[in-house]
């Protein structure tokens, strides 16, 4: 077993990949690993594979898989907008993966991110020892995609500076990167692209340029549309995490997954399951990804404190925690909720006795 | 013909859809063509087809009965999407719809047959069968009881096509379509065991379905078929899983509809291998019989090339050799009804399932587009979206269009179709276009994949005299019928504005809502606003109210009518709601039976809320048709009437109340005190004071014109009231006053007040009835003459009424002649309550309220402190304080007495006491504004409130109030 937490998903999916690459007779865009149909095959997954089942990585609408596949084979560049936690991160890196065989030639958007990260940078001390040089630059991932025709992956674009951003304009319009210190330029390779996440909830982002907009393909990534469909995806990546985690064997807890599910649900809607309460909706988004955590951290406290059955109380603390993200507001979402649903319900009298220890 | 022609019809196979058929002793070649109803690449076969063939004769799919309609089809004035509609006179509820649109193949075979100038003709049973035989449109989905038939006809051919096609093209289809393909998938006989057919068994699905969409109004037919479906399996479904298809819908489309041609001869044969081992059902076996024996006739007349088109189902039944025996066995005894068919206009929005119901075609504007745009069509259908996007003013450029185009065909190539469909057009737009956002893809759905649009026939069109009376209405107003809803603010100054919303009220009173009012910006009665849209069944309701009358305004007065006399009828409310509109719609002819209706009504009405409840709207009519020039005439009578009976009721009314129908109670005083002040404003002369009002009432007896003219020119009414001036005015206003009045004039208050709103009901009901004219005027002079004597001369007639009303005011003196009389007669009553001391506190509360406001009573700190006596229990001094207190606290900020009393009552309650009314201190407190609240509280805690007379320096404010009395138009 590799010592490394969280291998690339490269890595972790090597032989799928490769067993992919294997029976893939279709034609590949240039540049691309796999054809657009085993790439799409990749993300969906396919029991039926002949080589072997293929595991889903992408839980949710073909459709939505088949315009990002189909829109970077136009060599268009993919936006991918969604609430926090609806796998943009997930999808991107799985692409990117899957494309192009690497998913690190990341940019992450930060308030702090400098065009240097999109660009290029200068090794200072060769380029004062040596002058102006190709080698006393320091590429960026963006440069390093355009140049070995792989894909970048630029995370949290609307959190970057607008000029920032528009470093981005070129490099998409004209696919070249000047640099008019060596009055040289990067031109893409076949088979570069770009993928970028924005998150359509945050305030306070730098929304996109138009002319930057337009030079993507948008895909919104929808929260799932059912509650089982939910439960899948947070059960599925709950038991990929403990394995990667190397926590002790826990009992899949699936009615405990199912009540996490149901409460983020709930809580996220508005309203009851049964649609018959109204409920208050806290500040948090809670999403899919925070259930897969709350109940991640549930089983370490399980197989570690625990007599090792996944519990309420072992959830409890955590889907607090989630919840109440603003102390005053969000507890008193969270007091009535306990209070009118929770407590009415017979099975979860457990959970609902946990809830109050836990705050 | 089936008797004589040869026992069999022979036929002798040349491919799988043509074949040669001997009849009567001569023999023609017969071709059939299998299509899908709506699909447009069936239309384009089809068209290209006949062209090859050169038949002589075309025979399609649909009622006979239209045969002689077809040659309209090819009117320069006709456009689709039209239906043929049957119908049986009388019986509006049996109708049936045969949609066509622009690329429906049964619609180009017409064309293809008026271009090349030979005969078409309809060979399907004749509605008059398939609406005798399925009286339900719902129960059979053939006979598609009339959608069905109108879709059968079609549907057989039509409905699958259309259904499929869209569906193919349209993922969304799948969203909605789905369900009214597969419902008719489903509802297909016992097609389950040929799931194949899937066309033909869509046929007669679909017919169901779309006769049900048709039939808008009774959705739950369309649903029938779905409880059908079980039976079924879904044939196309069977067809496209051979293919390997998961989705039918698409399979149909890739398969036939995006290959440029139809194999018209594998579609036969696909169908026969479909339907091979499928028994029809009787239905569907006479429908069937009766294209053959239609066939059959065509032959022995001597036609040697006949092309059918049809369902693509029906193809193997009409291919086989039928005998002539068999088929006229089937046909025997059928039942019969009078049906009578012609073409009415259509919509794309009722081919589309997109609303609900339809004829199964999701994207009649995809469809349209492909069939008239064979060239490029993606990419036209891409500018044409961004057309619609700019139009809304988003920003969207060429550079969006050719991205969107590549990734639309990227998606194509990625899920394997020869041709990208709706699906991925959509999600190219979707992804490009509209940047994510679904509101934009709404937008395109809306505009361009359903596409509104309504069809036309021609003047020669037949249609009931009220169809063509409201088309020239339409045009003559300039109101064109649209099927996209769209605003109009009507301005009622204006005469064609006015006329515009007086068909629209008619049309109302029809039932059929073509408009419907909308929410108006600005508070002037004289603006009205509508949103227009035109459904088709618009044209069945016109043909179902064509009984009633060959003109709108004459249909619409007999509906009234009918339902003014129907003594099972409406309530009082209904039939004062009724008036409102009558009067909006300016139905005069509609009045006196209405009234008179609502007169007999009330009188034998005991209950004196539902009283209360017809005076709010009776008021508002009176009122607004002042606005708009409507002779009201006899609406005072009517209202003057109503409110007597309610003052004389509400004492009674008001006695042992619980808290709930107290507060019922209220809502009800509430809003007849506010109507009441509509009815007059005494500070306006213009309004016709109660004088002027009586004297309407009496008017129209004697003459409805003079009388309304004379009432509607406020300075006469006024000036005749106060001066004794005029004579009919006056005498009028005489009667009703004599009536009431001079008995209780003297004794004043509320006990009398009761006693004279009957006496004044009385008179007015006389008014009413037009035939008594004569004695209501006659008795209102010697009225006058009486009430000369009994009060001052100069204040003649409305000095009586005057006083008997408003008791009040009588005893304010010279004020009487001012004073509105329904107004004063109202508070009288009021006042009687108040002055009760067993009413409920709330209403006692309230009631002080409403006088003070009204400045009938001065005492209502004497009062209040009277109610927050010790005398009373807590809980009641409570309600009498949310009574009075209710509508807001500005009071208690501004009137330091009657604070300083709440004030003194609350402090003084003992712990007990206090704890008691709290919930009811609670909300009354708890509906003011904050703002009230917290300057109560400011006055409250600058200390003790001080028991300070506000004084008003008249002087300072004289510019103030100068000012506002100019906005308010009283300048004197």
């Amino acid at each position: 077993m590799t010592t490394v937490l969280r291998p690339h998903a490269e890595d972790q999916y090597a032989d799928e990949l490769a067993l992919l690459a294997k029976g893939d007779e279709r034609p590949r865009p240039p540049g691309w690993k796999l054809s657009p149909w085993a790439v799409t095959t990749y993300l969906l997954g396919d029991p039926d594979h002949p080589g072997g089942p293929i595991t889903p990585k992408y839980i949710g609408p073909r459709r939505i898989v088949e315009v990002a596949v189909a829109t970077l084979a136009t060599d268009r560049a993919l936006l991918l907008l969604g609430v926090p936690g609806t796998a943009k991160t997930w999808l991107s890196e799985h692409l990117a993966a899957a494309i192009s065989g690497d998913s690190t030639l990341l940019v992450q958007g930060t308030a702090g991110t400098a065009e240097e990260a999109v660009r290029y940078g200068w090794n200072y001390a060769r380029l004062l020892a040596e002058g102006p040089s190709r080698e006393a630059l320091t590429p960026s991932p963006v440069m390093r995609a355009m140049a070995e025709g792989r894909l970048a992956r630029v995370e949290e674009l609307t959190r970057m500076p607008s000029d920032v951003q528009d470093a981005l304009i070129t490099v998409l319009s004209e696919k070249t990167l000047p640099i008019p210190e060596l009055n040289l330029e990067v031109q893409a390779a076949k088979g570069f692209n770009v993928i970028a996440t924005a998150n359509d909830r945050d305030r306070g982002v730098n929304e996109l340029s138009s002319a930057l907009r337009r030079r993507f393909n948008t895909v919104v990534l929808p929260v799932p549309a059912s509650a089982e469909e939910e439960v899948d995806i947070v059960s599925r990546r709950v038991s990929q995490l403990g394995r990667a985690l190397e926590l002790p064997e826990t009992p899949a807890g699936l009615d405990e997954i199912r009540r996490v599910v149901t409460v983020f649900r709930e809580l996220r809607d508005g309203v009851t399951a049964d649609g018959r309460t109204k409920v208050k909706s806290p500040s948090g988004t809670l999403s899919t990804a925070e259930a897969i955590s709350v109940l991640t951290s549930g089983i370490a406290l399980a197989a570690h404190f625990g007599d090792g059955v996944l519990r309420a109380s072992d959830v409890a603390a955590g889907i607090v925690g989630a919840v109440v993200q603003d102390p005053v507001s969000d507890r008193v979402v969270w007091q009535e909720y306990l209070e009118t649903v929770v407590r009415e319900r017979e099975d979860w009298r457990d959970f609902y006795r946990a809830c109050r220890d836990a705050g | 013909m089936t008797s004589t022609a040869p026992a069999a019809m022979r036929a002798e196979p040349r491919r799988a859809n043509a074949l040669r058929v001997s009849a009567g002793g001569r023999e023609a070649g017969l071709t059939v063509l299998g299509i899908r109803h709506h699909g447009p690449g069936s239309a384009r076969a089809v068209r290209d087809e006949l062209a090859r063939l050169v038949p002589d004769l075309v025979l399609i799919e649909g009622p006979p009965e239209a045969d002689a309609l077809v040659p309209l089809a090819a009117d320069p004035d006709m456009e689709p999407p039209v239906a043929l509609l049957a119908h049986v006179p009388g019986d509006p509820s049996r109708a049936a719809f045969w949609p066509f649109a622009g690329f429906s193949p049964e619609w180009q075979a017409l064309q293809y047959a008026a271009r090349a100038g030979i005969p078409a003709r309809f060979c399907d049973l004749p509605a008059a069968h398939s609406l005798a035989i399925r009286p339900d449109s719902a129960q059979h989905p053939d006979s598609a009881q009339h959608p069905d038939s109108a879709q059968h006809p079609d549907s057989a051919q039509h409905p699958d096509s259309a259904q499929h096609p869209d569906s193919a093209q349209h993922p969304d289809s799948a969203q909605h379509p789905d369900s009214a393909q597969h419902p008719d998938s489903a509802e297909q006989p016992e097609p389950a065991e040929a799931p194949e057919s899937a066309e033909g068994s869509e046929l007669p699905e679909r017919p169901e379905l779309s006769e049900r969409p048709e039939l808008s109004e009774r959705p739950e037919l369309a649903e029938e078929p779905d409880t059908r479906s079980g039976i079924r399996v879904d044939p196309i479904g069977a067809l496209a899983e051979a293919a390997g298809y998961d989705d039918p819908e698409r399979w149909w489309e890739d398969a036939v509809e995006h290959r440029g041609d139809t194999p018209f001869e594998v579609i036969a044969e696909a169908m026969a291998a479909v339907r091979d081992g499928h028994t029809p059902d009787l239905y569907e076996s006479q429908r069937e019989a009766y294209m053959r024996r239609t066939i059959r006739a065509a032959v022995k007349e001597g036609f040697t090339e006949i092309a059918v088109v049809c369902g693509a189902w029906h193809v193997p039944a009409l291919t086989e050799p039928g005998t002539v025996v068999a088929d006229t066995q089937l046909l025997k005894g059928l039942p019969k009804v009078k049906a009578e068919l012609t073409w009415v206009p259509w919509t794309h929005g009722r081919l589309a399932s997109w609303s609900g119901y339809g004829a199964g075609i999701t994207s009649p504007g995809w469809y349209g587009h492909l069939f008239e745009h064979q060239d490029r069509p993606i990419e036209r259908w891409l500018t044409r979206a961004a057309h619609t996007l700019r139009e809304e003013g988003l920003p969207v450029s060429s550079a969006h269009v050719i991205e969107a185009v590549r990734l639309a065909h990227s998606l194509a190539l990625l899920r394997g179709r020869p041709l990208a469909g709706l699906a991925e057009v959509t999600e190219a737009a979707r992804a490009v276009l509209c940047e994510g956002d679904e509101l934009p893809v709404e937008l395109i759905q809306r505009r361009l994949v359903v596409g509104e649009r309504l069809g036309q026939v021609p003047d020669s069109t037949p249609m009931v005299p009220l169809q063509r009376h409201l088309r020239d209405e339409q045009r003559r107003l300039r109101l064109k019928p649209e099927a996209l809803a769209r605003v109009h603010d009507l301005d009622l100054r204006k005469p064609l504005d006015l006329e515009r919303s007086r068909l629209l009220h008619r049309l109302l009173v029809i039932g059929i809502p073509w408009g419907e009012r909308r929410e108006t910006s600005g508070k002037g009665t004289f603006k009205e606003s509508w949103s227009l849209e035109w459904r088709p069944e618009f044209d069945v309701a016109l043909i179902e109210a064509a009984a009633w009358g060959v003109t709108v305004p004459a249909a619409a007065v007999a509906r009234i009518r009918e339902r003014a006399e129907d003594p099972a009828g409406p309530a009082l409310a209904d039939l004062t709601g009724l008036l409102e509109q009558t009067l909006l719609a300016d139905l005069a002819d509609a009045l006196p039976p209405l009234l008179r209706a609502i007169g007999d009504r009330a009188a034998l009405d005991h209950d004196v809320r539902r009283l209360m409840a017809a005076l709010p709207a009776l008021v508002r009519a009176e009122r607004y048709g002042d606005v708009r020039g409507t002779p009201a005439a006899g609406l005072r009578s009517i209202i003057t009437s109503l409110l007597a009976r309610s003052c004389a009721g509400l004492s009674p009314a008001v006695t042992g109340l619980d808290d709930d129908t107290a507060r019922e109670m209220l809502v009800q005083i509430d809003a007849v005190t506010s109507a009441v002040a509509l009815l007059g404003d005494p500070n306006e002369p213009g309004k016709p004071s109660d004088p002027g009002v009586s004297g309407e009432a009496v008017a129209p007896g004697e003459a409805g014109s003079g009388v309304s003219g004379e009432a509607v020119a406020p300075g006469e009414a006024g000036s005749g009231v106060s001066g004794e001036a005029v004579a009919p005015g006056e005498a009028g206003s005489g009667v009703p006053g004599e009536a009431v009045a001079p008995g209780e004039a003297g004794s004043g208050v509320s006990g009398e007040a009761v006693a004279p709103g009957e006496a004044g009901s009385g008179v007015p009901g006389e008014a009413v009835a037009p035939g008594e004219a004569d004695e209501v005027v006659a008795p209102g002079e010697a009225g006058s003459g009486v009430s000369d004597g009994a009060v001052a001369p100069g204040e003649a007639g409305f000095g009586v009424s005057g006083e008997a009303v408003a008791p009040g005011k009588a005893r304010s003196g010279g004020s009487g002649e001012a004073a509105a009389i329904p107004r004063d007669r109202w508070f009288a009553a009021l006042r009687g309550v108040a002055d009760r001391s067993d009413v409920p506190g709330l209403i006692e509360g309230r009631l002080v309220r409403i006088l003070f406001d009204a400045e009938v009573i001065d005492d209502a700190d004497a009062r209040m402190s009277r109610a927050l006596s010790l005398g009373h229990p807590p809980a009641r001094v409570a309600s009498w304080v949310e009574g009075f207190l209710s509508g807001g606290g500005l009071l208690l900020v501004h009137d330091a007495r009657l604070l300083a009393m709440v004030d003194d009552w609350l402090t003084g309650l003992s712990p007990e006491a206090f704890v008691d009314v709290l919930p009811l201190l609670r909300r009354t407190f708890g509906a003011f504004a904050p703002p009230e609240r917290r300057s109560i509280g400011n006055r409250i805690a600058s200390g003790a409130p001080a028991r300070t007379e506000t004084t008003y320096d008249e002087g300072q404010a004289a510019g103030a109030v100068r000012t506002v009395l100019a906005i308010l138009g009283r300048a004197r």
